[in-house]
């Protein structure tokens, strides 16, 4: 069970934890987000003016304009611990909670603002008052907000609380994000958590919070957790049907490579089926150990939420989900081993009428085949622009595509663009003059040959040119015949536009 | 061109497996497992919903060595069997002469998604497999129709052209899928397009199917094929 700390004792952790990270050797890594991500307990990334912000404990708050490369931005109004904020009609509803004297005295105030761009007139946080607390005594403490807009009735819920007692829900009014009923008793519908907030999904609740220990770095056993309710107010039982209530909770993320401590989901819903979720790790081991936001897929599986990971560089067959095929430079493939004849069945292997080497016509050739070497196979490749195919995935060069994160060029929300290659060569794949699929001899950084690669909810990736030449709105790889793919509006309906990456 | 409603030389209903398939030969002898009524051709036939072009001119099979891979596939398809092979427009009865042989071309309707190349060789007393068979048919659209693709399956490889630009190639050994190759994005012209084909078959059964699609990969409708004068 985790002490309670003194107010100013937490909040003095979670600045030092900011400090750290600030003066920490920062080493790039490939597949964290860029740029200045040192924050803890950040919010729900939200989205203003074609930016994305983000707000944390002591007053830090980080800005993007893609999502992928983030710097320090603007203290809001209000300090204090692991705000979250919500976007209501032409308002953004930040909620911020301090503790009042010692923990569990604690509360929750809002203050809004029409627009989240410190540069715009429009800028100015206006208070809005506590909406919920704790006096110290009752079972809760009142800290840790987190704002749901329940989109099958439009009824708004904060749920806030940290480990001392109850996870408690109270409803704000959506016009206003204040308490509906300041009087109103709150309903408790988890315990011994924290860093909780409600999504919803096919008529399920669901409620992601946080268990474990928080800010002792890459001693911290943060980790999310979920359990789903039919109704906003509860029971939210875990997949062993047990009651969150009574400490249950089904495993969201945990620590994973090198990267401690996840805490604080958020929701990033970019549309078109496309979901991730945010979350700081208490330390990044890349990072000195600082605590950093992060931006990953959320997947779904049998209804629960998943946690998908951020693209991994490597080579990989490019496989469409609708045709099974795999995408390909349209050259004439080299079989693997060498071409053979078809020749009459019914010898098998080392058995009667296999020839004189014994392995007959399904013996193959004997000891490992090793892989086909593309600087060899390539000889006979046309120079310059080639066309893009696909066909049956047979271990070919041609098929094999080397997927690597591209430097200073920008990405979009939890990942850089990438280069798409094929393995051992610079041919690579890149949108036409025609809008059509083509790949150049060498790569230029050029936008239309970087690719961004989302991973949609049930683990598939949608691969999407940062852009293309003809096109008026986002165009996304699709496979339009088993043989051919091209560029086509994204259908989240249809399995055109849903590849794998396998690896050879 | 043979008025093809005049033809009344329908030849094969085939079963396959528990498939049914109808096709008219326009003027061949019947050699087929199952005789069939007549299937008259007529002009003008507007693709079914599904959108696949079920008329065609098909000329007799030219014996090639039958190799699939793409190099084999484009040597074979560049090689002049006949005078103007890549523009002609047959009429139906017309004659080439390949090789010392000569060969006709065969107005041929289908009831089905797709043209069974096997029975139309066999039902002529052709050879089926080691075979090049060119097929021609004129699509007539009522407006030009821009952003438009070519969708084919070929059972083997086969190689593509509407209105003389060559638009598709697929290779290697394979069954004919529906919408396998598809093309870049064309435009067919207002009135008559042709469209030719050349399939390859190794051995085995060899058939193929084609359609158009619109801007939203739906099978593309309101045009008429048409395989006699007035499609040129």
């Amino acid at each position: 069970m985790n002490p309670i700390h003194p107010a100013e004792s937490l909040l003095f952790v979670r600045l030092i934890m900011l400090l750290m990270g600030s003066v920490a050797l920062w080493v790039s890594p490939v597949f964290a987000l860029d740029g200045q991500v040192q924050i803890h307990d950040p919010s729900t990334i939200m989205q203003c003016n074609g930016k994305f912000y983000t707000y944390g404990t002591g007053g830090s708050s980080l800005v993007s304009d893609d999502g992928w490369t983030w710097h320090r931005g603007v203290t809001p109004a209000r300090r204090g611990m692991a705000p979250d904020i919500i976007h209501l009609g032409d308002r953004y509803y930040l909620y911020v909670a301090a503790n009042i004297g010692g923990q569990p005295r604690a509360a929750v105030n809002m203050i809004s603002s029409k627009t989240l761009d410190p540069n715009s007139p429009d800028y100015k946080w206006e208070e809005g008052g506590i909406v919920a607390s704790s006096n110290g005594v009752e079972f809760c403490n009142a800290i840790d907000p987190g704002l749901f807009l329940d989109p099958a009735d439009g009824k708004l819920w904060l749920v806030y609380g940290s480990y001392f007692g109850y996870l408690r829900l109270v409803q704000l009014d959506p016009k206003t994000g204040k308490r509906v009923d300041p009087n109103d008793k709150p309903v408790d519908i988890a315990i011994n958590c924290e860093a909780s907030i409600l999504i919803y999904r096919d008529g399920w609740y669901y409620l992601l919070a946080t268990h474990g220990s928080c800010c002792r770095g890459a001693d911290s056993g943060y980790n999310i957790r979920v359990g789903r309710a039919r109704k906003v107010t509860g029971p939210f039982l875990d997949h062993t049907g047990l009651d969150m209530l009574l400490g249950g909770g089904k495993l969201f993320v945990g620590s994973g490579g090198r990267v401690i401590g996840p805490g604080h989901f958020g929701l990033l819903d970019l549309g078109d089926g496309v979901q991730k979720y945010s979350c700081h790790f208490e330390a990044d081991l890349d990072r000195g150990g600082a605590s950093v936001v992060d931006i990953r897929p959320l997947l779904w599986k049998d209804g629960w939420p998943v946690a998908g990971d951020n693209f991994k560089e490597g080579v990989y067959a490019v496989e469409s989900v609708r045709t099974g095929t795999a995408l390909e430079l349209a050259v004439e493939g080299v079989p693997v081993g060498g071409r053979r004849s078809r020749g009459a069945r019914g010898a098998t292997p080392g058995g009667p009428g296999a020839g004189g080497s014994g392995r007959g016509m399904f013996g193959g050739q004997g000891g490992v085949i090793p892989p086909q070497d593309v600087a060899e196979v390539s000889k006979t490749w046309p120079a310059g622009n080639v066309g893009i195919r696909m066909s049956n995935y047979l271990c070919q060069a041609q098929q094999m595509w080397d997927v690597t994160p591209v430097a200073n060029a920008g990405g979009y929300p939890g990942a850089p663009y990438f280069k798409i290659a094929i393995a051992g060569t610079d041919r690579t794949l890149a949108v036409g003059e025609d809008g059509e699929l083509v790949a150049v001899p060498a790569f230029t950084g050029g936008h239309e040959q970087l690719w961004r690669l989302d991973q949609l909810a049930d683990g598939t990736w949608r691969i999407m040119p940062k852009f293309a030449p003809t096109a008026r709105e986002s165009l996304t790889l699709s496979a339009v015949g088993s043989s051919f793919a091209t560029l086509a509006k994204f259908d989240p309906a249809s399995d055109k536009q849903r590849w794998l990456f396998k690896t050879p | 061109m043979t008025t093809l409603h005049n033809i009344h030389v329908p030849i094969l209903v085939v079963l396959a497996g528990s498939a049914f398939l109808a096709m008219a030969v326009a003027g061949c002898a019947a050699r087929s497992p199952v005789s069939s009524p007549t299937c008259s051709i007529s002009a003008g036939k507007a693709p079914g919903a599904d959108g696949f072009v079920r008329r065609w001119l098909i000329l007799e099979p030219i014996r090639v060595n039958g190799q699939l891979t793409d190099s084999d596939v484009r040597a074979a398809v560049k090689k002049e069997y006949f005078p103007n092979q890549l523009t002609i427009i047959p009429h139906d009865g017309d004659k080439v002469t390949v090789g010392g042989t000569e060969l006709t071309w065969h107005a041929v309707d289908t009831n089905d998604y797709n043209v069974n190349l096997y029975y139309f060789a066999y039902g002529l007393g052709k050879p089926t497999s080691n075979v090049l068979f060119w097929a021609v048919t004129i699509v007539n659209c009522p407006q030009k129709t821009p952003g438009v693709r070519l969708a084919i399956g070929s059972n083997a490889a086969s190689v593509w052209w509407v209105n003389d630009q060559e638009v598709i190639g697929i290779y290697g050994d394979r069954q004919t899928v529906i919408d396998d190759g598809v093309s870049k994005r064309l435009t067919l012209e207002k009135g008559p397009n042709v469209v030719r084909c050349a399939i390859i078959n190794g051995g085995g059964a060899t058939d193929f199917c084609a359609r158009f699609l619109d801007g939203e990969d739906r099978p593309l409708k309101g045009f008429t094929v048409s395989v006699d004068d007035a499609g040129r």
